[in-house]
């Protein structure tokens, strides 16, 4: 029996609605416009070095790093520039973004567009975070951290492991999952560029056993090479948390205000390694990514390779799902991700999923009274007690209340809300916690 | 038209009125063998109680509180259906008001209903009738199985009360009771004995508990150490006395262990929020009950011992506390 890897603090087990686990990931095609927005990172925006009227290509710098946490925008078509200018993004914050106008598929010549693997690694450590910082590589998950950082283990601190996060256990995404199906191949050879860059020689990748065509495909490959292992996880949400993943794999706990580096650990994403490797062997900055589009409301549930700052309504048309009649559109999980009313906000950097909702699950229900079943505490995978830090913030319990019950260790999974049966908005108070905490 | 919310996007569907219902459940066993042995006065006791509670909740959220009612999450019906099966068949309905008037009204509403109540809601109701009416509460009519009426007026002791007198001569009546006259441990297990309706059948009250464990509304940690603490000091007691007052086995079937173990002290409202606090209130449930069993005056201390524990809630809430990712060993 295969030991199976999980985090024994909380955890939920939720209804996994992969509907599009067996869809092959499709070319979007091209849009009219894309929007790029200059900051799809964590961190400083990035420096814009294009006008408007400029002709671009598809892979040409639009935007440079500024700054030591900040990350390179490039241009996902070819066309022009035709208004750089503040919109409402996603979640309805201005942002400044560089629109342009498609015309034709014309890619920078030093990219390579051939679908041969490279597996021939050269480059030296420095040269390979290099290639990762000019690429405008960030962390695909979600959060948005520029990984040349990642990728720079600080003085004094020492790199052990890198785990390569496949887990991808929020409800309806597929994009990680077809990702490893059809590109094992390069993630495993990119695991082994980071490897490089890291100075070490124990990558891990980690996948839950909700695929099993992933892990039969990565297992399989990564027999072929050196310093890159497959260990499948249970699932269980939120496996895929850098925190609880570290604690399943290696036993090892990130210490209450210390970094994941500090246990020895490096987790990157499975699309985030893959573009490591897109970018370093192939030249290819990150400028598309794969998306899933399903929803119970979505018409044709699939997986796009989706050029950044393609119009969101550009895939619903393409998935042919009506939006009247929608409840929520939501980008990422259904468990983490942001709403959206503005269906012509792009997709970015980040962007793992587009769904399409309706029914009564997926909207908040009238909330009753506590009835104090400590569900909320039990499902907490930081350990919390969100019953009382809503107690604390509805009360006023003051600021050294809100420490004493260490509210900023909160990941902001939603598993308190999933599970609480008053439908309180437990999540909504532990984040206003920490914003408190934050600004004393 | 689209809608914004915070995330999560996603709840379970068990809300607190799917597992309220899971908890009426699992009362459900009890009721019939309460109708089983007591018959038709069984179920009048019940029917009173769950209809006084829930009477008694609307007409507070409607009149006094005036807010929606919220009778619909069937606390109140369980509060009615624990009451009730924490008296004797022979109950008059209008004490039985009584008792579900301090249940719900002054031990849950005036606290501010559902979640906010400091002492469990049926326990208090129970208590008071006791301190109120002695007499009633402690008659105890015979089981009759297979009759729907009681065949005559005949009623006797129960378990817990003969074992208290075991060796003594009991109320002036000249009566001693020795081992022959406890009913036999099967008879015990089914319910055919005396004592309140719903504690009398283990049987039914462990199918309950089974029903609450399996569908996750409880776990196993209050009703398991609360029940082996009290077997355990009580077999401690017999070894070291040698006195068959303290066999464990009557003590575990009979009086309101298992009612209280499984169904009242595992309460979510009125038990600790931690694991390592359910460990500590379930303790010291099983201490208080043997100690009251054992030394005080009156036969059964299982409703003393959870209120009393049910008042250190917020205390051991306090220092309970689970470890946090993170924090340092």
């Amino acid at each position: 029996m295969l030991k199976k890897y999980t985090f024994p603090m909380g955890g939920i087990h939720v209804n996994k609605y992969k509907l599009t686990s067996a869809s092959a990931i499709i070319e979007a095609g091209l849009p009219e416009f894309v929007t790029i927005p200059v900051k799809q990172h964590i961190g400083a925006p990035s420096k814009i070095i294009v006008a408007k009227g400029d002709k671009v290509k598809v892979g040409t710098l639009l935007a440079d790093f500024d700054g030591v946490v900040s990350s390179d925008v490039h241009s996902s078509v070819s066309g022009e520039i035709i208004k750089m200018e503040t919109t409402p993004n996603a979640a309805g914050y201005e942002e400044t973004m560089i629109t342009i106008k498609v015309e034709g598929d014309d890619w920078e010549k030093s990219i390579d567009r051939s679908t041969a693997i490279v597996r021939e690694i050269n480059l030296s450590p420095q040269e390979i975070v290099q290639k990762i910082r000019e690429s405008g590589i960030v962390g695909m998950g979600g959060a948005g951290f520029p990984t040349p950082i990642k990728t720079s283990v600080p003085e004094g601190k020492k790199a052990e492991i890198l785990i390569v996060n496949g887990i991808e256990c929020e409800p309806f995404l597929t994009a990680d999952d077809r990702l490893m199906v059809e590109k094992a191949e390069q993630i495993i050879v990119g695991a082994r560029l980071l490897n490089r860059a890291l100075g070490i020689q124990n990558a891990i990748i980690a996948i839950d056993e909700n695929k099993p065509a992933a892990i039969a495909e990565l297992q399989r490959l990564s027999k072929l090479y050196v310093g890159v292992n497959v260990r499948v996880c249970q699932t269980k949400y939120p496996q895929g948390g850098e925190k609880q993943l570290i604690r399943a794999i290696t036993g090892r706990e990130v210490p209450s205000g210390k970094l994941p580096i500090d246990t020895g650990c490096v987790v990157q994403n499975v699309g985030t390694v893959n573009a490591v490797y897109e970018a370093v062997l192939k030249n290819k900055p990150l400028f598309e990514r794969v998306v899933t589009v399903s929803g119970n409301a979505c018409a044709n549930p699939s997986n796009y390779l989706v050029r950044v700052g393609t119009p969101v309504s550009y895939l619903i048309d393409k998935t042919l799902s009506d939006v009247a009649g929608l409840d929520k559109i939501i980008l990422g999980g259904p468990m983490m991700g942001t709403p959206i009313t503005n269906i012509n906000a792009p997709v970015t950097k980040l962007t793992s999923g587009v769904l399409l909702l309706s029914g009564a699950q997926f909207c908040k229900q009238p909330s009753t009274s506590c009835i104090r079943c400590a569900q909320c505490a039990r499902v907490c995978p930081a350990g919390l007690r969100p019953y009382v830090i809503k107690d604390a913030m509805l009360y006023d319990g003051g600021i050294d209340e809100l420490r004493r019950l260490h509210a900023a260790e909160c990941i902001e999974c939603g598993c308190c809300a999933y599970t609480c049966p008053a439908h309180l908005p437990l999540l909504d108070y532990c984040k206003l916690a920490k914003q408190e905490l934050r600004k004393k | 038209m689209l809608k914004i919310s915070t995330s999560p996007h996603l709840q379970t569907p068990r809300d607190t009125r799917s597992l309220m219902r899971d908890v009426v459940i699992a009362l459900l066993p009890a009721a019939l063998a309460a109708v089983a042995f007591f018959g038709i006065e069984a179920l009048t006791v019940i029917l009173t109680s769950v209809a006084a509670c829930v009477m008694f909740e609307y007409l507070v959220c409607r009149y006094w509180f005036k807010i929606p009612n919220t009778t619909g999450d069937y606390s109140a019906v369980i509060t009615g259906l624990l009451l009730a099966y924490n008296l004797p068949s022979s109950m008059p309905c209008w004490m039985i008001l009584i008792g579900a008037f301090v249940a719900i009204v002054i031990t849950k509403m005036c606290f501010g209903g559902l979640g906010c109540n400091i002492f469990n809601p049926a326990l208090a109701g129970r208590v008071f009738l006791f301190i109120s009416f002695p007499v009633q509460m402690t008659n105890w009519p015979l089981p009759h199985w297979g009759s729907l009426f009681a065949p005559d007026g005949r009623t006797g002791a129960t378990t817990l009360r003969m074992l208290k007198t075991f060796g003594k001569v009991s109320d002036g009546a000249q009566q001693m009771y020795t081992l022959d006259d406890l009913p036999n441990l099967f008879d015990m297990f089914i319910g055919n004995t005396g004592g309140c309706i719903g504690e009398i059948s283990a049987l039914a009250l462990l199918l309950g508990g089974g029903w609450l464990i399996f569908r996750k509304v409880i776990t196993w940690h209050i009703p398991v150490v609360y029940i082996s603490t009290v077997v355990a000091l009580v077999g401690i007691l017999y070894v070291f006395t040698g006195n068959e007052r303290f066999l464990p086995l009557p003590h575990l079937l009979s009086g309101g262990l298992l009612l209280g173990a499984i169904f009242m002290a595992t309460d979510y409202t009125t038990s600790p929020m931690t694991i390592k606090g359910q460990l500590i209130f379930a303790v010291g449930c099983g201490v208080l009950t043997v100690v009251i069993r054992a030394f005080s005056a009156y036969p059964e201390g299982v409703s003393f011992a959870i209120l009393i524990m049910n008042a250190l809630v917020p205390l051991i809430d306090r220092y309970a506390v689970q470890r946090f990712y993170g924090e340092k060993k």
